[in-house]
């Protein structure tokens, strides 16, 4: 086995990880197998307390929906908001970091202030913002998560870049003859990954707990069932009924947890140069 | 002194294309809005009548081309202009205005303790990188690192307020309060506990990391090596030597930071029923009022703006080695 693989697998921060990610993805995918019944449907006795009725374990909320249904139906609205935004938020970053990092001067200048600018805003206010104007969907959701995180990976990317471009192997494909475009994605780019790959693990946390975030302050997509809705709704009750609240936010806590062991130890892994200071 | 008078002007001018680059960016966003701008700026249809809208239309000039409209909307926005809500019959800038000081109390206050906590905690892990003590901040910060703010802030409610009753869950003074001086002060600060530890809470882990890696740099530095060959003993050098020199890299990363902390503060502030400017960004969402949720945008980017301005002379102040010029 490749040893950078085996080093990931043994840690036993990746294993954690890894387990609570599968057992999450699971549920996403099996929930329509899992439960038949519409999430927003009413199944039960509103407020309904956990550990009392087999049927639902997790207890009702205050309208007499599942919570157990309701988290596995969220873990989709959850994972594909993660994964499609930062996918796009890669690609996004990586072409204006390769872009700047590989030519240098005054486009390199013009892009990096942009970068530089984009991370200046509140990144948080202005999701919501867009969120809000261009109305709640999980397409204005997606499209907003990835405006506020590409700049991060560009300026990797375009440090990557910056260094790799003057060394001796691109010199070489240079000198053969090789375009820029070909350069670029068959030379530069594949050199860079590693430390993309580990980031784009910490992205789709951070961009995990956005969507929570919006859905709870009552932007989500009004047709799909949300961790973060199923907070903000039952917030008004909390004295009367913690578990409504309670548990939707353990499993954002457990996720957002398993996908930074996952990053952290992907990061030692992919680059034990860089991490051996941090590791001791 | 010459140089700094010109890294100073150098700054103000990279702040001012900012603030010019957000107030543009606003109208962008006013325009990629579906339908018509003037519903934008009114608040959601419905909100507004027939002459309203009108009187929004020739004021922005929509019927102008967009580089006019560009300009009429920034050269508002300069002259402190930030619009008017049609809720709540208020100008914009006067409801921010009225709002800002317990924003300010609150992201300050939750600043000053995530930076002593982080530093305190970053600083003991790294001093004793590989036992327990550095185990334990992993952990700690880790969890922190992945907590939802608006479910942590509602846990402590729930813990703090309804099960033990020890701190008010909310407000910022207590509901028919008369108390002036001193005694207000001390409410209010009652009142700040939660949200502020809570809101704390995520930027503690990440200058936890930040110092513990900082400190784990600079401990095997030539200098470092050469000040325990002298013979000095643990206490001066882990403060002169090794906190001083890891402490720099902390002011630049915990500006930028902070200026993130404003975002926090709206959902700890909605949590939390706390009058500044994050519940009133709240109320603007629940009711659409566009025209008080792009002026908190604005209003809080100038903060971050400052904010990182303040922080980046400071450090050209505390580190020489830093041109001023650079």
């Amino acid at each position: 086995m490749n040893p950078s693989l085996r080093r990931f697998l043994t840690d036993p921060k990746a294993v954690i990880g890894l387990t609570i990610l599968i057992v999450t993805l699971a549920a996403a995918l099996l929930a329509p197998v899992l439960f038949p019944r519409d999430p927003w449907q009413m199944v039960s006795r509103p407020f309904l307390p956990p550990f009392q009725d087999a049927r639902y374990w997790l207890g009702t909320d205050m309208l007499g929906r599942d919570i157990l249904a309701g988290i596995a139906y969220g873990a989709q609205m959850s994972l594909i908001v993660g994964v499609a935004s930062t996918a796009a938020a890669l690609i996004l970053g990586i072409l204006v970091g390769a872009f700047a990092g590989y030519n240098g001067g005054w486009i390199d200048d013009a892009l990096m202030r942009g970068t530089e600018f984009f991370q200046t805003i509140p990144t948080f206010v202005f999701a919501l913002l867009m969120v809000a104007i261009l109305a709640p969907s999980i397409t204005s959701i997606i499209i907003a998560i990835c405006v506020v995180s590409w700049p991060p990976v560009a300026r990797l990317v375009r440090s990557e870049f910056a260094t790799l471009r003057s060394r001796e192997f691109v010199k070489a494909a240079r000198v053969l003859g090789e375009s820029n475009s070909r350069i670029i994605f068959t030379q530069i780019l594949p050199n860079t990954l590693s430390p993309v790959i580990a980031m784009s693990s910490l992205m789709v946390a951070s961009a995990i707990l956005t969507e929570a975030a919006i859905s709870f302050l009552g932007l989500g997509d009004p047709n799909r069932m949300s961790w973060g809705y199923m907070i903000g709704a039952s917030r008004t009750v909390i004295r009367q009924a913690w578990w409504m609240s309670f548990f939707p936010g353990l499993v954002i806590l457990l996720v957002v947890l398993a996908l930074n062991l996952v990053g952290e130890t992907l990061n030692d892994a992919l680059n034990p140069r860089l991490s051996r200071k941090g590791r001791q | 002194m010459m140089r700094i008078v010109l890294a100073v002007a150098l700054r103000l001018l990279k702040a001012a294309a900012v603030v010019l680059a957000i107030v543009l960016l606003n109208f962008v966003l006013i325009r990629l809005a579906p339908g018509d701008p003037a519903s934008v700026i009114a608040g959601q249809a419905g909100a507004a009548d027939e002459q309203f809208m009108a009187q929004l239309r020739e004021q922005f000039g929509l019927d102008q081309p967009l580089y006019i409209q560009a300009y009429t909307y920034v050269s508002g926005i300069l002259q402190g202009d930030l619009g008017y809500s049609y809720r709540q019959a208020m100008p914009v800038s006067d409801l921010i205005l009225e709002r800002l000081p317990a924003t300010l109390l609150l992201t300050g206050t939750a600043f000053v303790l995530a930076l002593v906590a982080g530093v305190a905690m970053g600083a003991a892990a790294g001093l004793n990188a590989g036992k327990a003590t550095d185990f334990i901040v992993s952990v700690v910060s880790l969890i922190f690192y992945a907590t939802p703010l608006f479910w942590i802030g509602l846990m402590a409610i729930l813990l703090f307020s309804v099960t033990l009753d020890w701190l008010p869950a909310y407000g910022m003074v207590s509901t028919g309060s008369r108390a002036t001086g001193w005694a207000r002060a001390a409410d209010i600060a009652w009142h700040l506990v939660l949200p502020a530890v809570t809101l704390g809470l995520f930027y503690t882990a990440v200058y936890a990391r930040m110092t513990r890696a900082s400190i784990l740099e600079v401990r095997d530095m030539d200098f470092v090596r050469t000040a325990r060959a002298k013979g000095l003993r643990r206490g001066p050098l882990i403060r002169r030597h090794i906190l001083r020199n890891a402490l720099l890299p902390i002011v630049t990363l915990a500006g930028i930071q902070a200026g993130q902390l404003v975002g926090g503060a709206i959902l700890t502030e909605t949590v939390f029923a706390w009058p500044g400017i994050g519940r009133l960004a709240f109320d603007a969402l629940v009711q659409r009022d566009y025209q008080v949720l792009l002026g908190v945008f604005l209003i809080t980017s100038v903060m971050v703006v400052v904010f990182n301005m303040i922080t980046d002379l400071v450090y050209r102040l505390v580190d020489p080695r830093i041109g001023a010029t650079a």
